[in-house]
């Protein structure tokens, strides 16, 4: 059994380590630090620990301000308030004038569990993605997390970082990894069919593989980390030496890594593409493990798409 | 004030009321109404108050300036063409397609602006993060802002007004350009956010109510907020929509209209009567 960490807990201790050794580093939070774990660097730091209260949009707004005067900015609340409610602010105080905050959302996805639908977000990776110029990460373990945090630190524009609360597979090894912004990533290779999956459903793809390679299938696995700007090059490559493409992501099948990849692939490389995800339904309560079987969100149904995929 | 550093206000006001006009009568659009009625207040902060260098608009030790009303851009555009961060004849192609003077300021376009701003209720919030910044590294730049009196029904503007006395943001101005006039009317009948100062008051910011086109209210009010200590500080300041234009003043429909030539020529004659006082 492998180690399970949350994204939300390695961007607690990622943060913690930048605090301590760059003094420009300012947290914000708007009344979630204990969810966010930003919290960890609120202990650390306090002096820059800036709680802005239920008030998220004035929060993206005083990151800008932070930002624009040389600050190193996360601002954190839930993928529903900081993408949701805030994405005009967003939109208009940071993309706009490409001011670098780093917004950092916690409990992306319906794996938010029992909170229900109000909290679950499957609609965030679709709204950052219509903003110019706006980088998207959504890592899938707690090492690739750790790691766009640090990189993402001295990168020079906005940033939206999608986190889960769920405590997930650690898949990728500390001592080896290596991430760089907007470049996907092979685990498997495979010459059938290529599942393209990005945040905790990385995990999930690679148990699919497993099966289907008993099943004398060959699937090549890419993790997308960074959604925008997306790895053309890595996606085109896949469709030209597979047979179709199956993507996977805990986000609403529409506007996420699957539309993403259509629309490049339907202009570029026409491919059979089978979306995996939250099928334009809004969630509901229950425990994360749960809801993702229900909503489909397995291996099980990787292994079901990629057949069908192939059919 | 003396009354030739009086009279020194007086003549650039002049100058950015006239390139209010021209700016907008070229771009056959935009807002001239809220921008007259802020002339006064950019004048006395750009040449008097604000400690800024057109020739190093990005100097980290600057104050900073935000115009949380973008609508009133002809007039900050005005202002710091007559200051020489940008030649004058920009102001001419205010609002034409590729030119840098956008309809709302751009901070990635325009040298002297610090934050783009046009969707209301959000400079504010920019101007916390700004004076924040200030005092996190122990920096003594001040940040000013200039909020519409319309636009404070925005309910980001009251999460920041909560947020910049949470945090003691003494080295925040915000100026409330109370001319009384929206969009669709009257403040009153609209949807009305008064009482003004005492909301302010109510959100623990020290309040000052003034005159928005008398110069020594204006001083008054910015040098008593210089010795504020502990809390932001708002400006109230009741305004003419409008100001200086006789048509224009008081006239909600010159909100978001351009003059046309023949008005455009009355604007110009009108501001030049205004200011025939200049030549006494």
């Amino acid at each position: 059994m492998s180690n399970k960490i949350a994204t939300r807990d390695s961007y607690g201790k990622a943060l913690e380590m930048l605090g301590a050794k760059d003094p420009d580093v300012v947290v914000l939070d708007a009344d979630l630090a204990a969810a966010t774990k930003t919290g960890m660097f609120k202990k650390a730091c306090p002096e820059r620990f800036i709680d802005c209260g239920i008030a998220e949009c004035n929060m993206l707004g005083v990151a800008a301000g932070l930002a624009a005067s040389g600050k190193k900015v996360f601002a954190s609340s839930f993928a529903m308030f900081a993408a949701g409610r805030g994405f005009e602010i967003i939109r208009n105080s940071i993309g706009y004038p490409h001011i670098p905050v780093k917004i950092c959302a916690t409990h992306a996805g319906i794996s938010v569990g029992e909170d229900g639908a109000s909290h679950q977000c499957c609609e965030d990776i679709a709204l950052m993605r219509t903003i110019p110029g706006m980088t998207i990460v959504n890592p899938a373990d707690d090492v690739e997390a750790k790691a766009a945090i640090f990189a993402l630190a001295d990168y020079d524009g906005p940033a939206y970082v999608r986190l889960g609360r769920l405590a997930v597979d650690v898949i990728n090894d500390e001592a080896s990894y290596k991430f760089e912004l907007g470049k996907g990533v092979t685990l498997k290779e495979g010459n059938d069919v290529t599942v393209i999956a990005t945040g905790l459903m990385v995990g999930k793809a690679l148990e699919a593989a497993k099966v289907l390679e008993a099943d004398g299938i060959s699937v090549r696995v890419i993790n997308i980390h960074t959604i925008k700007p997306l790895d053309e090059e890595i996606i085109l490559k896949a469709a030209k030496e597979t047979k179709a493409i199956v993507t996977a992501e805990e986000h609403n099948v529409i506007g996420g890594l699957g539309g993403a990849v259509a629309e490049l692939l339907s202009e570029k490389h026409p491919t059979k593409v089978v979306r995996l995800g939250v099928n334009d339904v809004f969630g509901q309560s229950g425990p994360a493990v749960e809801l993702l079987e229900k909503y489909g969100l397995t291996a099980e149904n990787i292994v079901a798409k990629v057949k069908e995929a192939l059919l | 004030m003396t009354n030739e550093q009086k009279k020194e206000l007086q003549s650039f006001a002049y100058a950015v009321r006239q390139g209010i006009i021209d700016g907008v009568h070229a771009a056959k659009s935009g807002h001239p109404g809220g921008s007259l009625s802020i002339a006064d207040t950019l004048t006395y902060l750009y040449k008097v108050e604000m400690n800024v260098d057109p020739k190093n608009p990005t100097d980290p030790k600057r104050d900073r300036f935000v115009l949380s009303k973008g609508h009133a851009a002809p007039a900050l555009y005005a202002v710091l063409a007559n200051m020489g961060y940008f030649p004058k004849e920009e102001l001419l192609q205010l609002r034409h397609t590729g030119a840098m003077l956008q309809g709302h300021p751009d901070k990635k376009k325009i040298p002297g602006i610090d934050m783009s701003t046009g969707s209301l209720g959000q400079g504010i919030s920019s101007a916390c993060g700004m004076a924040l910044s200030a005092k996190l590294s122990n920096e003594d730049y001040r940040v000013y802002t200039i909020l519409g009196d319309g636009e404070i029904e925005e309910g980001m503007v009251w999460e920041a007004a909560m947020f910049a006395s949470h945090y003691k943001l003494d080295n925040l101005v915000a100026v409330i350009d109370y001319n009384g006039l929206q969009i669709d009317g009257a403040l009153s009948e609209v949807c009305s956010p008064e009482p003004i100062p005492e909301k302010f008051a109510a959100f623990g910011w020290e309040v000052f109510v003034i005159d928005a086109h008398d110069f020594d209210a204006i001083e008054k009010a910015f040098k008593a907020a210089r010795e504020v200590k502990g809390k932001p500080v708002a400006i109230v300041q009741k305004s003419v929509k409008g100001k200086g234009v006789s048509f224009m003043e008081n006239n909600v429909s010159w909100h978001g209209a351009a003059p046309n030539d023949e008005q455009y020529q009355t604007a110009c004659a009108d501001l030049k009567a205004a200011y025939s006082f200049l030549n006494e």
